[in-house]
């Protein structure tokens, strides 16, 4: 309210001067009867007298309680940075130490292996399930949901362990033909699941299941009429499925994706089971012989973050490249808006409505 | 009208020369006829197209009209199978669509054949269904690049491209090629799409109620150009509910109702005197009082 009262008041002076201007000049010529100086910028219509505003100076609008909101979360926020920064028991000193120290870095480049290979492998494997869940043949479809209903049923903390015990269950792994003694490859169980193997096999398992119905969900949120102008136009099935639909079905796939390997990433810290040593592992190993456990769990949160703030630019920049002709303009990137923030507040105080391109 | 008809001869010059110079009796469109005959098909219980038979002639213009739920739709989907019919058969240059006749038997066509058939065989939707993550120019040239095509090589992408600027200058949008389709209005949408259908260089071309999605004062500018396509020798088949330009445009107007073809014929015909008392009093509802013939 009070800001209102302002804008009318530093406006008179100026709409005085105008006023004046427009009847020397006989531009404002106005249809209704001749209205107070001072009640022309303040005026709620705004379709009164054509008089000619392009020299007004511009006052941008007020928002006090914007400030006072800014103001109340700066202070909490400022005090849990306070806090952080000053309770000697977060041992920063301690976090910083083993921030960067070998065995960690180690650690955190197992953690970033385990999930890109199981999150590619998850993937691929979900898109042939997605594919297979929307196919004509009831086979495959039938195939396709049990895969997803098993592997959501169980929890990975049992698949991971089933997967390394496979050789209590079955001594020999062989490749060959079923139902007769033709073998290409046999193998020891134990000596082919190793901890790595066992990991990546439970993670992209697990992980195919949840992206096959991502995938799934993509795909059915494309328009039929895409598919069948595609096939009017006699492009072949593959390439209707990677050019025409995929495309358009990644803005719905991406975001629940990233989630997934958002989660993913974390979700590597379950191997711990096996006596993996990734970031998860090797932080637990630390500090059960240094007794400094806090601390060291923050080194690997802080890792994690990381690790998720990177995936999430590339979330953006990724959506963005799919959002072309999904909108009518994009938006600005977080760059340009700063870039477009310097650039026009800069001389904001000298702003006229001429400038602005308002008449 | 000149860069329009140079268009036509710099995609069609070959097999259409060939053609007649190998039988010059013929009139100068030698490709493009359909024949419907006996077409059948329902959906579930309902029979949506009982005994369909129909001529096209090379070059003709058929526009079909009739109340919603006639079947023309389904029909115009059943000549590039988008549609399988449940019986009869439909030909183009004698050619059986879906099937292939070996001995006395009909091979259903595998889908890369199907393919081959539909490129010979352009469609223009009502929805327009251009693909919104490609630009204009990339709606008009995917598939000349990826489409199988019947004796015909695939166009390398430096060709495509310039056959798809001049189709989408024949259309009048060439400086909007670039533009992405939700950054165009319905009628340029539709004029993009009716260009990727000719990128293919099609012997007949399919339109589903090509106006019906547009705002009053964009239906001319595609009805304008269908206008400018029906004089180039391609063979037209347009479902619509534009009475006046079925008239101007129609070598041959069908009435359907009920999944028949109730009557057909020359357009002055069938709208000063129409014989069945059905296509009278369509007509009578769909043609203002006004309408002058």
């Amino acid at each position: 309210m009070s800001s209102a009262a302002t804008t009318v008041a530093q406006s008179v002076p100026g709409a005085v001067a105008s006023a004046v201007a427009a009847q020397e000049t006989g531009t404002g010529s106005t249809p209704n009867s001749p209205t107070p100086p001072g009640a022309v910028p303040g005026g709620t219509g705004g379709r009164g007298p054509a008089t000619d505003y392009a020299d007004y100076r511009i006052i941008p609008a007020r928002h006090p309680w914007r400030w006072v909101g800014t103001a109340v979360v700066a202070l909490g926020v400022a005090g849990i940075a306070w806090s952080l920064a000053t309770n000697p028991r977060w041992e920063w000193g301690v976090v910083a130490q083993w921030f960067t120290a070998q065995s960690i870095v180690n650690g955190l480049l197992e953690t970033l292996k385990l999930t890109a290979i199981s999150g590619a492998l998850g993937f691929i494997l979900g898109f042939v399930l997605a594919l297979m869940r929307l196919s004509a043949s009831p086979l495959l479809v039938s195939v396709s949901w049990t895969f997803s209903w098993i592997f959501r049923s169980t929890p990975l903390l049992v698949q991971m362990l089933l997967w390394y015990n496979l050789g209590y269950l079955y001594e020999k792994i062989s490749l060959g033909i079923p139902f007769t003694d033709i073998r290409f490859f046999e193998a020891q169980t134990t000596t082919l699941i190793s901890q790595f193997a066992a990991a990546v096999l439970g993670l992209t398992l697990n992980q195919a299941a949840y992206s096959a119905e991502i995938i799934r969900g993509g795909i059915l949120s494309v328009d039929q009429g895409q598919l069948e102008a595609a096939a009017a136009l006699g492009i072949p099935a593959w390439r209707r499925s990677t050019r025409i639909v995929l495309p358009q079905a990644m803005r719905a796939i991406l975001p629940t994706a990233f989630n997934e390997v958002i989660g993913l990433v974390k979700g590597t810290s379950i191997v711990y089971v096996l006596a993996y040593s990734e970031l998860f592992y090797t932080v637990q190993v630390i500090y059960n012989r240094t007794q400094q456990v806090l601390p060291l769990l923050l080194v690997a949160t802080l890792w994690y973050v990381v690790i998720t703030s990177v995936l999430s630019i590339f979330q953006y920049y990724i959506e963005r490249h799919y959002s072309k002709g999904a909108v009518r303009t994009l938006p600005l990137t977080p760059l340009q808006k700063a870039r477009k923030f310097f650039a026009t507040h800069a001389p904001a105080s000298r702003d006229t409505a001429r400038e602005r391109g308002i008449r | 009208m000149s860069t329009a008809t140079d268009a036509t001869a710099a995609g069609t010059a070959e097999p259409a020369t060939a053609a007649s110079a190998a039988n010059t009796l013929k009139p100068i469109p030698t490709r493009g006829l359909v024949e419907i005959t006996k077409v059948r098909k329902a959906f579930g219980a309902t029979e949506v197209l009982k005994d369909i038979t129909l001529t096209v002639e090379p070059g003709g213009v058929a526009v079909i009209v009739g109340p919603s739920g006639s079947g023309k739709s389904t029909l115009l989907r059943t000549i590039n199978h988008l549609e399988k019919v449940d019986g009869g058969f439909i030909a183009i240059d004698g050619t059986l669509v879906g099937y292939e006749v070996r001995g006395n038997k009909l091979h259903e066509l595998r889908e890369k054949d199907i393919l081959k058939q539909r490129t010979e065989i352009g469609m223009v939707f009502q929805n327009f269904n251009l693909f919104p993550h490609l630009t204009a120019l990339e709606n008009v040239t995917e598939a000349p690049v990826v489409a199988p095509r019947s004796g015909k090589a695939r166009r390398s992408k430096a060709e495509a491209r310039e056959r798809g600027l001049e189709l989408l200058d024949r259309v009048g949008l060439k400086d909007r090629a670039g533009a992405y389709p939700r950054q165009l209005s319905g009628g340029q949408q539709q004029r993009v799409a009716i260009a990727r259908a000719l990128a293919l260089d099609p012997k007949i071309l399919l339109f589903d109620e090509p106006t019906s999605a547009l705002d009053p004062e964009l239906v001319n500018e595609v009805l304008d150009v269908i206008r400018e396509l029906a004089t180039s020798g391609t063979t037209l088949i347009i479902v619509t509910h534009e009475m006046g330009f079925a008239r101007d445009v129609a070598d041959t107007v069908v009435f359907m109702d009920q999944g028949r073809i109730v009557e057909q014929g020359h357009p002055q015909d069938i709208f000063t005197n129409p014989r069945e008392k059905r296509t009278q009093s369509f007509f009578s509802k769909v043609i203002e009082p006004a309408f002058n013939i």
